[in-house]
């Protein structure tokens, strides 16, 4: 025991009331879903179940999308952007003032640590809605011809990864260029797009301009698959993505798909190796690795491979695992039980091929879905490890010894969604920027976001990009140039 | 450009001070009030040709004049800016509290070297400050003492008189400071002076003229003359190095004067003079404690670091704690090897302590002034 333990920190559960249970959002109104369907949203890092949320089925999907439709042709349309701004503005400000409940109730519901959803999650979704109210009415500055129109009523599937956030890139976006929205949060996660919903409620935002269905992947094919929806935006899984490219060919539905990675962190030997150490730490353990843009692996020039391999062990054994809503925390417990299970699976394949596999030293607990800070030295490029998304917090290792072998390796993947480049050399990082193949390339950072900068994919990592002016394009169609 | 790790390559030299410490030195919770102890350990005992023969040997410089120190400062790994104020940004969200913040609160207490420089100080108010140090807070005998108190070389005599047998450390601030501008010679003296008048902490500026300017071999040769001025054997004075970081400019420069303050022969580094804005920072100082850790991993040796100026509450001062936990890690959470260069911390400190042992918080009409 250290002789300086910090002690428990828990943040207050108190701010934040949960119900027994969630009705659907359409229309301005929560009910229920048709058949009475629900289903148990549970903390991760206990196993408690938290509340019961509605199932929507093929009706309620209906319902809202005929709401969102009514809502688009009566009121969002029509309204000058001037008026659309300063209700996203009011979203803005209600999301700042109320962070502290959605950062707990985003801790308790998905069981990142409180510091990530108090730093990063909420803050960044409030900075989403900021933005694209400045967008509202300036759209014809867009880029996009002189006088772009919305699509109309917007399908979005959004994961469990960063509920609220990845509700912002959504909703921020579609709500500025006119859209109105049924959106459908992930399954495991629902509870922060809720109580978002009674903050729209707070912000008199007009009926059916947002509705909110709750459910499982059957309610997402439901939305997607609608006759009368004109735009979907997922982000997810790649297979689902591609399931839902085939679903909606040939049909007039506008589409962009954010989707899986398998990210290169890429250190030169002249890298500002201590902030490179804690680079590829927020790379790959951030939101325990769980991010489809994660530095999942790591190349490092050989020379310095093993220095920055045993720095980095020495780091992580400093990493606090543990009880997500102790403010200390690092890392905390993975979202569920289906997902350590694919975690562990991947995991194992790992030194069954031949890598050496390293767990930072960490008690975890005995409730909930823990996975320790997992490190794999001796890696191949064949190896499934390193091909396969993981999804969880466990990091290969590979070499190289020249910038060309760097790029081959970072390429070689059927991903291209992020990449990360740590070195003191300013015309190397252009080089390097130049050759990747990765909607997102970062230098001597990484895991940084921002509303005004595009984030998107290569390749299997799907196509549109979200975020700053580029992410306006997803949500209007061309106007007369 | 190279990085230079060392990690496990370089053979290491004797240093029993260090080995005794770690063996049996009082760890940070004990001996806090204890009237004997009086023994530094961070740094070595090295000779100055010990110390020199070390540097080129770390360095792999055959000569260690401004180029061969200029190629191997400048091939230590760089620091990127953002991403170390996002480091300090990041351990300063971390939350102590109840039994920790208590632990943390006496161990600031113990880091304390409680400091007066002004040029109107008088032999008075170092005795003030003296009775202070031993006896922070009157109403509790609980209290820890500070771990020195600091004054000019010309009042040392009136700090040690007041502090003998206490076990407290008498620190000066020699070599012309805070500028250093006078001639090698006069630094010199002043140095000897003080540890005449029985200081056994020397608090030395770097030239910095010198350093920015790529004169490294001069900072050298300075720092490691003060070292010898200091005396030698286990009661020589002990030699904090300043490296005014706040004119320093970059963080590379706070890294590699770091290194070049080691290499010759430094105890502590030491952020600033407290006489020049910016003074301490928390990045800086995480900074600084990774060249020590780093030095540290090359060669065995345990050098401390004095955050200094602008640390003025307990809030700010736990920053630097857990900085120095999740950096260096805990064989540096004490006072021989992390200090505080404050005077208005203390006070700070024996608040939030009265107020965490009472529940009430008396306010400063409490606290004695000075």
């Amino acid at each position: 025991m250290s002789i300086f333990e910090y002690a428990p920190a828990p943040e207050s559960r108190a701010v934040v009331d949960i119900a027994s249970s969630y009705g659907l959002f359409i229309d301005g109104e929560f009910g229920d879903a048709a058949d009475g369907a629900v289903l148990k949203t549970l903390n991760p890092a206990t196993e408690e179940v938290l509340t019961e949320v509605a199932v929507g089925g093929e009706s309620d999907v209906d319902r809202a999308v005929r709401a969102a439709r009514r809502a688009h042709d009566k009121v969002w349309g029509p309204m000058p952007g001037s008026e659309r701004a300063k209700y996203l503005f009011r979203i803005a400000r209600l999301l700042a003032e109320r962070s502290r409940e959605f950062a707990v109730l985003e801790t308790l519901d998905n069981g990142k640590p409180i510091r990530e959803s108090r730093d990063v999650d909420v803050p960044t979704a409030a900075a989403h809605f900021f933005y694209y109210a400045g967008w509202a009415d300036k759209l014809e500055h867009a880029g996009l011809g002189r006088d772009p129109r919305p699509h109309g009523v917007a399908a979005q599937v959004i994961p469990w990864n960063f509920p609220l956030l990845m509700l912002a890139w959504k909703v921020a976006p579609a709500l500025a260029a006119g859209n109105t929205v049924v959106l459908k949060p992930a399954e495991t996660t629902p509870l922060s797009a809720l109580l978002f919903a009674d903050l729209l409620r707070q912000a008199e935002l007009p009926p059916g301009v947002v509705n909110i269905v709750t459910g499982a992947r059957e309610t997402g094919s439901f939305l997607v698959n609608h006759p009368d929806v004109d735009k979907i935006a997922f982000t997810g899984s790649t297979p689902v993505g591609k399931r839902i490219a085939r679903e909606v060919a040939g049909s007039r539905k506008s589409l962009t798909l954010e989707l899986g990675g398998k990210a290169a962190n890429i250190i030169f030997d002249d890298a500002p190796v201590d902030q490179a150490i804690e680079g590829i730490v927020n790379g790959i353990f951030f939101n325990q690795g769980q991010v489809c843009c994660a530095g999942s692996r790591l190349l490092v020039q050989e020379s310095v491979a093993q220095e920055v391999v045993e720095r980095l062990k020495a780091r992580l054994s400093t990493l606090r695992v543990g009880d997500p809503m102790d403010k200390n925390t690092d890392v905390g417990a993975v979202n569920s039980a289906q997902q350590l299970e694919r975690i562990t699976r991947i995991t194992d394949t790992g030194a069954v091929e031949g890598a050496t596999r390293w767990s930072a030293p960490c008690e975890l607990p005995d409730r909930g879905y823990w996975f320790a800070p997992t490190v794999f030295t001796d890696v191949s490029t064949a190896h499934t490890i390193a091909r396969e998304e993981i999804f969880g917090p466990v990091l290969s290792v590979l070499t190289f010894r020249t910038p060309a072998e760097a790029v081959a390796k970072a390429n070689n993947t059927p991903y291209g969604l992020s990449a990360g480049i740590w070195t003191e050399k300013g015309s190397r990082i252009l080089w390097m920027a130049d050759q990747l193949r990765a909607g997102v390339v970062w230098a001597n950072t990484f895991n940084r976001f921002d509303p005004t900068s595009p984030f998107g994919g290569y390749k299997e990592s799907g196509y549109g990009r979200e975020g700053g002016r580029h992410g306006l394009a997803a949500y209007l169609q061309e106007g007369a140039l | 450009m190279t990085i230079r790790l060392f990690v496990g390559t370089m053979p290491r030299m004797t240093h029993s001070a260090t080995d005794a410490r770690t063996a049996s030195g009082p760890a940070a919770g004990e001996g806090s009030t204890g009237t004997v102890a009086l023994h530094h350990t961070a740094g070595t005992q090295a000779s100055g040709a010990e110390i020199v023969a070390q540097a080129h040997h770390l360095t792999g410089q055959a000569t260690l004049d401004d180029a061969g120190l200029a190629r191997y400062l400048r091939g230590l790994p760089g620091v990127d800016k953002v991403g170390a104020d996002g480091r300090a940004q990041m351990l300063g969200t971390r939350s102590i509290k109840t039994s920790a913040k208590a632990w943390a609160l006496d161990a600031t207490v113990r880091m304390i070297d409680l400091t007066t420089l002004e040029g109107a100080d008088t032999p008075g108010k170092v005795a003030s400050l003296a009775a202070k140090a031993k006896n922070p807070d009157p109403n509790d005998p609980d209290c820890p003492r500070v771990a020195a108190v600091c004054v000019y070389g010309d009042l040392v005599p009136h700090a040690t008189a007041a502090l003998e047998g206490t076990g407290i450390h008498v620190a000066a601030v020699a070599t012309a400071f805070p500028s250093g501008r006078a001639s090698r010679e006069v630094r010199l003296l002043d140095t000897r002076e003080a540890v005449a008048a029985g200081a056994d902490e020397i608090d030395m500026v770097i030239d910095r003229g010198a350093f920015l300017s790529g004169r490294f071999s001069a900072v050298f040769e300075d720092i490691l003359a003060v070292r010898e001025a200091c005396g030698t054997g286990p009661d020589r004075a002990h030699l904090k190095v300043i490296l005014e970081t706040g004119e320093l400019a970059t963080y590379d420069n706070v890294r590699r004067a770091s290194w070049l303050a080691m290499l010759a022969g430094a105890d502590f580094i030491k952020t600033s003079t407290g006489k020049v804005a910016p003074a301490a920072t928390l990045p800086v100082t995480i900074v600084m404690l990774e060249a020590v850790r780093d030095f540290h991993r090359a060669t065995g040796v345990h050098i401390g670091v004095k955050p200094a100026g602008g640390i003025a509450t307990a809030k700010d001062a736990m920053k630097y704690l857990v900085a120095v936990n999740e950096t260096v890690g805990e064989d540096w959470l004490n006072p021989d090897l992390f200090r505080f260069g404050a005077s208005s911390l203390l006070n700070d400190v024996l608040m939030q302590r009265h107020k965490l042992r009472t529940g009430v918080y008396s306010g400063p009409d409490y606290i004695s002034v000075g």
